[in-house]
């Protein structure tokens, strides 16, 4: 079992370096810049630039699905009849989208660090503990990440009529197949636009977390610049690969609007 | 067969029926409680680890921060506010070119984030210090506080373009066949009934914008201007106390939600011939 695993991992690693969009067989830098600072291997940039927008869009992907449930479950309880949970939410989100991302950043990651240090004191260890860079930037970005995308919801709730919850109780649904059925596709539909905004957002937020230290484009770029003085081709050379990125997300975004709209009657 | 002599006097209304307690009552109260805990918590921190010499020492430079970071969005969104006008006639104008090169400038600030682009600017454009000497302007771009005011005042002409073209695209037509009809020039209408039609829709829109610029220009702490977050970086990393990062947090969070709030005062202010 174990070794199918291997096997299966390694077909995948294969795969993954041949099929690299900047550094694989075929990648943009293997054809193009072989020569140049951007090669991809010992002699040039390239490798370590393509690591860096791996990292990039991997803390942006796993940030998203920490971030919509948290904003799901927040933009439930402005939804709630129950006075106490309401303002528990909205404390939450004045409070996670009046700080700059930059100050939640630095304080999720010094302050997790204090409480792992605490708790693990209080077990008798007393070393010194390190905070994965990469948990502690997914951590901050999906709590900003998930103040406002519970506001896009909650005005996505608020767009749909009383009369689709009555219909499922109506159907004798309970309430969560209600939600589940009958509320939630339509949220997805109406939220949809506002989400795709946050997304790039957060994308762009992205570029914050090489300030504690994680090796994303932003990173990688001001190494290469720093050691090899052409900080200007670098940093075009990183905002050109941002703005694929961004690219490619609305194409998908405009795609899963399509997608999601295809039941609507055309006129 | 008998009857009332008398009429019934009224009753009170029967008691409400008791709250059930339901789970969201109860997730309610404890969410509320982890916020009460939180804030004693950091009250507490804050007490415990109070030092009048740290406060004596840092204080002050947080304040000169906190004007720092003022004058650097007020400067920024004025003078974004002067150049988004052009961007956004750009935008719209009929010509291929101009409304091309406008959408490009706005994809390119909007699409990349403000600090790489503040990189691109301070690092990026430091390199080419011979150049820039000879053509005299390497004074200019050897700050750090003049690099971030223009990439600042760049990044936020973008935005306030699209928020301009956005709100004199939504004044209806015919205003301006109104306008036309009625014999009034060009510049007229444009300053006497479209503007002012378009600056209301305008105005919500204009405040995020602010807000977002005041939370953005933390960044400039990274290229060594000493900003609200600057100073505080400074203080944390000469005191290692993470109350630092706490002072900073609420006042930014003082400023943004006066801030907002000021808005919310002006908004009703300026819209108060549009309700009923």
């Amino acid at each position: 079992m174990s070794g199918m695993i291997t096997a299966v991992s390694s077909l995948l690693a294969t795969l993954g370096a041949v099929l690299d969009p900047l550094c694989g067989h075929f990648g943009l830098f293997t054809w193009l810049a072989s020569d140049t600072l951007l090669a991809c291997g010992d002699t040039g940039w390239g490798d370590e630039i393509a690591g860096g927008v791996w990292i990039t869009a991997t803390l942006a992907l796993a940030t998203l699905p920490v971030g919509l449930m948290i904003g799901f479950c927040i933009a439930l309880a402005k939804q709630s009849d129950e006075p106490s949970l309401r303002r528990a939410a909205n404390i939450y989100t004045t409070i996670f989208r009046g700080l700059p991302e930059l100050l939640t950043l630095f304080i999720v990651y010094y302050g997790l660090q204090i409480l792992a240090q605490r708790f693990l004191a209080s077990l008798g260890y007393t070393g010194a503990v390190e905070i994965n860079t990469f948990f502690a930037g997914m951590i901050a970005l999906g709590v900003v990440f998930s103040a406002y995308c519970s506001e896009v919801l909650t005005s996505a709730f608020q767009a749909i009529p009383r009369g689709q919850y009555e219909a499922g109780d109506a159907l004798g649904l309970p309430r969560r197949r209600t939600m589940r059925l009958i509320i939630l596709p339509q949220l997805i539909r109406i939220a949809l636009p506002g989400l795709g905004n946050l997304w790039m957002a957060l994308l762009k937020d992205t570029a914050l977390v090489s300030v504690i230290g994680l090796p994303d484009i932003l990173r990688q770029t001001q190494v290469a610049a720093r050691v090899t003085k052409q900080a200007f081709g670098f940093f075009t050379l990183s905002c050109a690969l941002f703005l694929v990125l961004a690219m490619l997300s609305s194409i998908l975004f405009s795609a899963l609007e399509r997608r999601s709209k295809r039941a609507e009657a055309t006129r | 067969m008998s009857h009332r002599e008398v009429l019934l006097p009224a009753l009170p209304p029967p008691p409400a029926p008791p709250r059930p307690y339901t789970w969201s009552r109860f997730i309610g109260s404890v969410s509320m409680g982890v916020w009460l805990a939180v804030v004693v918590g950091l009250f507490l921190m804050i007490v415990n680890g109070w030092d009048p010499e740290k406060f004596a020492r840092y204080g002050p430079s947080y304040l000169t921060g906190l004007r720092t970071t003022l004058v650097l969005v007020a400067i920024s969104i004025l003078a974004g506010a002067v150049l988004s006008f052009p961007i956004a006639f750009a935008r719209m104008s009929k010509s291929r070119i101009l409304s091309s090169l406008a959408y490009a400038y706005v994809y390119f600030f909007r699409g990349t984030p403000m600090i790489m682009q503040l990189f691109l600017i301070y690092y990026g454009l430091g390199s080419f210090r011979p150049q820039l000497e000879s053509i005299g302007l390497w004074w200019f771009f050897r700050e750090a506080w003049n690099c971030a005011l223009l990439t600042f005042t760049l990044n936020t002409a973008a935005y306030q373009a699209e928020i301009l073209r956005g709100a004199i695209g939504s004044v209806g037509r015919g205003q301006h066949e109104a306008a036309s009809s009625l014999g009034l020039s060009t510049l007229v209408s444009f300053f006497k009934i479209i503007m002012p039609q378009a600056m209301i829709v305008a105005l919500r829109p204009y405040g995020n914008e602010i807000i977002l610029m005041i939370k953005g220009s933390a960044i400039v702490a990274i290229v060594t201007v000493f900003d609200l977050m600057g100073e505080t970086r400074r203080a944390f990393s000469r005191t290692f106390d993470y109350q630092m990062y706490l002072w900073a947090a609420i006042l930014y969070l003082i400023l943004v939600e006066l801030l907002r709030n000021l808005w919310v005062l002006l908004e009703n202010r300026l819209t108060r011939h549009l309700k009923r």
